[in-house]
């Protein structure tokens, strides 16, 4: 830690008063260039903490980050994790009001339910899968509180990793029955195939992101608790999306998905 | 272009081919050149190798993807002929050194057919139903144009840059699969280089196959029972030389791994 409490507190202010007025801010490393890790997560943890003050129910977890080939473009090892807020939730088949977010983008992951608590460290995807209660298809709907997406990691983990909604489809499968690397997703934009993958983008494995973010959680000494929902990793890249978009998305195994942005 | 003229470009590719040795793009020499042309040439060049020996034992449809065809400035896929000097199996030595000039690798989805197609008006319900399986494979391109500096006509006549093709450890119906969701994962020497879903091949394999189809069916030809048919790239291209292992899985069908030597 480089920053002291008054700090944190005030850049989680900060950072979430961005979020809440839809206002795009510079990213706070500018100000604090010797902010480390753990001042990042401290600012995500306080930002948590004033939401959860004011009532606001934490619905899960979030990795980011999960591709090894962005990993290596910025230079970092591990991935990145943040929470999902109630409010997030965004409904299938519905529509999404624009107005909620700064500049959204959409990318698609599959998301899982646990039903035993996991706790590193040293998870493993055998432990993840046999502590996966279901998975599901969803899609997260990220929205950098950072003017023109201009940040580096440690602003992006500040700000809850950019999480802003999420939705999710209501075709769940068991583990068992899904290979996940080789699941594939097809994103449309507006009839147009605009990302495809599977889901080994994901740390080679959904599981594997889970896994590794029990690890890193333990490394705060915290475990995933059973009945934690978690979005993995984005599969496909991000979309940007603007009002009138209609985007669907195709999950092998586990039917369709689809909204519009108004 | 006259008979004479093309016959030379099919001879000049086809001695490329033997000798491992790149030639100049065609559209270089001849600006003009049509796709008519350039199928002419690869006919050429068939027959060359068909006078060796060789049997056609099935078709390859190349550039359906959105970034292979915006590269090249066209919006409809095109072919070549695969003969049995082409085609490995999974776990196979391939001999890349030996037989190619600048190979990069494709994960896709080969069709191996149980009953003839005869286009026109051939519709993805009839592909489906004349489809004995699919199964995963790993099409080696190949171009014996300097550099893969290719325009389509370039590409058309080196018989859609085809070099061999490994098919993989399943034969899957096609009743048992989604072909356009189905995810693909393409590892090399352990890595995980690319992933992909069915759709990218022309939003649709059967699209892919059926489009073959009906292209064919319009000169009276037809896709024969027995035939394997491989749709089109799922994912990025993956350069390899001698010494890299490949290996690939499709999600519902199966998977294919290969050693380069």
């Amino acid at each position: 830690m480089t920053l002291d409490q008054a700090i944190i507190e005030k850049l989680a202010e900060h950072v979430e008063n961005a979020e809440l007025n839809r206002a795009a801010i510079v990213k706070i490393t500018d100000e604090y260039p010797d902010m480390d890790w753990e001042d990042a997560y401290a600012v995500q943890y306080a930002i948590r903490a004033r939401k959860e003050a004011r009532g606001t129910k934490i619905a899960g977890l979030k990795m980011g980050l999960t591709s090894h080939a962005k990993m290596k473009q910025m230079g970092v090892e591990q991935p990145v994790y943040g929470f999902l807020t109630d409010y997030g939730a965004c409904p299938e088949g519905g529509e999404i009001a624009m107005d909620r977010f700064i500049h959204p983008r959409v990318e698609a992951e599959v998301a899982v339910v646990t039903k035993r608590p996991l706790s590193g460290p040293g998870c493993h995807v055998g432990a993840v899968l046999a502590a996966i209660d279901i998975v599901l298809p969803a899609v997260e709907i990220i929205d950098s509180r950072y003017k023109d997406f201009k940040f580096d990691l440690k602003s992006v983990v500040a700000d809850n990793t950019s999480a802003a909604g999420y939705v999710v489809g209501g075709r769940s499968a068991r583990p068992e029955d899904l290979d996940m690397p080789t699941l594939g997703v097809v994103m449309e934009k507006n009839g147009e195939i605009v990302e495809l993958g599977a889901g080994a983008a994901v740390l080679g494995h959904p599981a594997a992101s889970v896994a590794m973010l029990a690890n890193m959680m333990a490394a705060r000494g915290e475990e995933i608790p059973a009945g934690t929902f978690i979005m993995t990793g984005g599969i496909t890249a991000a979309v940007a999306v603007e009002a009138g978009d209609h985007i669907n998305i195709r999950y092998q195994g586990l039917g369709t998905l689809g909204f519009r942005f108004v | 272009m006259d008979p004479k003229t093309i016959r030379g470009y099919g001879d000049e590719l086809y001695d490329a081919l033997r000798r491992q040795r790149m030639v100049a793009p065609i559209t270089d020499r001849e600006p003009e050149m049509s796709l008519e042309d350039a199928y002419a040439i690869s006919r050429q060049l068939l027959e060359r190798r068909t006078a060796d020996g060789e049997t056609v034992i099935g078709k390859k449809i190349g550039v359906t993807s959105r970034a292979v065809q915006s590269m090249l400035d066209v919006h409809q896929p095109d072919f070549g002929f695969l003969t049995d000097a082409m085609v490995f199996n999974s776990g196979d030595h391939l001999p890349v050194s030996d037989l190619l000039i600048q190979p990069r690798a494709e994960g896709e989805i080969a069709f191996l057919l149980k009953r003839d197609l005869m286009g026109p008006g051939i519709t993805n319900a009839d592909v489906a139903a004349a489809t004995e399986g699919v199964m995963p494979c790993f099409e080696i391109v190949d171009s014996r144009i300097t550099d893969w500096k290719i325009k389509i006509q370039d590409t058309v006549a080196d018989n859609a840059s085809c070099g061999l093709f490994v098919l993989g450890d399943a034969l899957v119906s096609p009743a048992r699969v989604d072909l356009a969701t189905c995810g693909m994962v393409l590892e090399k020497n352990g890595e995980i280089v690319a992933t992909g879903a069915g759709a990218a091949a022309l939003n649709s394999p059967l699209n892919a196959v059926a489009w073959l189809a009906n292209t064919l069916g319009a000169f009276g030809i037809g896709l024969s029972a027995g035939e394997v048919i491989l749709s089109g790239s799922l994912a990025a291209l993956i350069p390899v030389q001698a010494g890299d292992c490949m290996s690939m899985r499709i999600g519902g069908i199966g998977g294919a791994s290969v050693r380069f030597v």
